[in-house]
């Protein structure tokens, strides 16, 4: 599982690449997410396009860091969810709670 | 890992570090099985699911437990069992993950995923201790 953070304007955008799976994966998005927030961040887009795997731990990760992030006045959008993961939040009845992107210009510009 | 003519058996330690181990081999069995990549994928994480489950809340961990998986291939279907030696639970108390209360809480999804993805799914209590989960696939259903 890799991450790296990039700002668009006043948005931090997450590129996630690898799995998102029980322990180091879901570590180390509660991890980013933390340190962006600590920074001040408020503005969050995970990009999930080169996500390979995630396990029920994986999106119970999403989840967790999407009412850590509201709680703390931020919000937190999806972006370029790969076909799977898209299937495990839709039967979870998930994209009812996230916003989710493709483009990702779009996705930026929903903030303001 | 014990191999009859069409029986896969793996029996590991209670350490999540395997999981990765029984996922590759799931994989090779699948790729075998000739399922198409979308319904392996779902086999895939239906047993890591279950190994998970068996690992943490069944086992809790203990590295003198083990967990043991049993991967059965026949013509039409792929039957899968899952040991551990915890001390069991209702799955009809599991609360379910799709109820407005749950939906924003971070675990408890797995077995739903489990039961969305596999033909059958049944969860046992073992007259020895421990639980068994047992989950079929049918190649026709690819």
């Amino acid at each position: 599982m890799k991450i790296d953070t990039r700002t668009v304007g006043d948005v931090h955008v997450l590129d996630c690449s690898g799995k998102i799976t029980l322990g180091e994966g879901t570590m180390a998005i509660r991890n980013t997410v933390r340190e962006v927030l600590k920074g001040g961040g408020k503005k969050i887009v995970l990009n999930l396009a080169e996500v390979n795997y995630i396990d029920s731990s994986g999106i119970g990760e999403l989840v967790s860091t999407f009412t850590t992030v509201t709680n703390q006045g931020g919000q937190l959008k999806l972006l370029k969810l790969t076909k799977k993961i898209q299937e495990l939040l839709a039967i979870t009845k998930l994209l009812t709670v996230f916003q989710v992107y493709n483009d990702e210009q779009e996705a930026v510009k929903s903030f303001s | 890992m014990n191999t009859t003519a069409n029986k896969i058996e793996v029996s590991i330690g209670s350490a999540l570090e395997y999981l990765d181990l029984v996922q590759t081999v799931t994989d090779c069995i699948t790729s075998f099985m000739g399922f198409d990549e979308d319904t392996a994928h779902w086999i895939g994480m239906s047993v890591r699911e279950s190994v998970t489950n068996a690992i943490q809340h069944g086992n809790r961990l203990d590295q003198s437990k083990k967990v043991d998986i049993c991967f059965e291939v026949a013509p039409d279907h792929l039957e899968i069992w899952v040991k551990d030696q915890g001390h069991g639970f209702r799955v009809d108390d599991l609360p379910n993950p799709l109820d407005p209360e749950n939906l924003l809480k971070p675990s408890g999804r797995g077995i739903f995923y489990i039961r969305s993805f596999m033909d059958e799914v049944e969860f046992r209590p073992l007259s020895q201790g421990g639980m068994e989960v047992h989950m079929v696939k049918k190649v026709s259903s690819n």
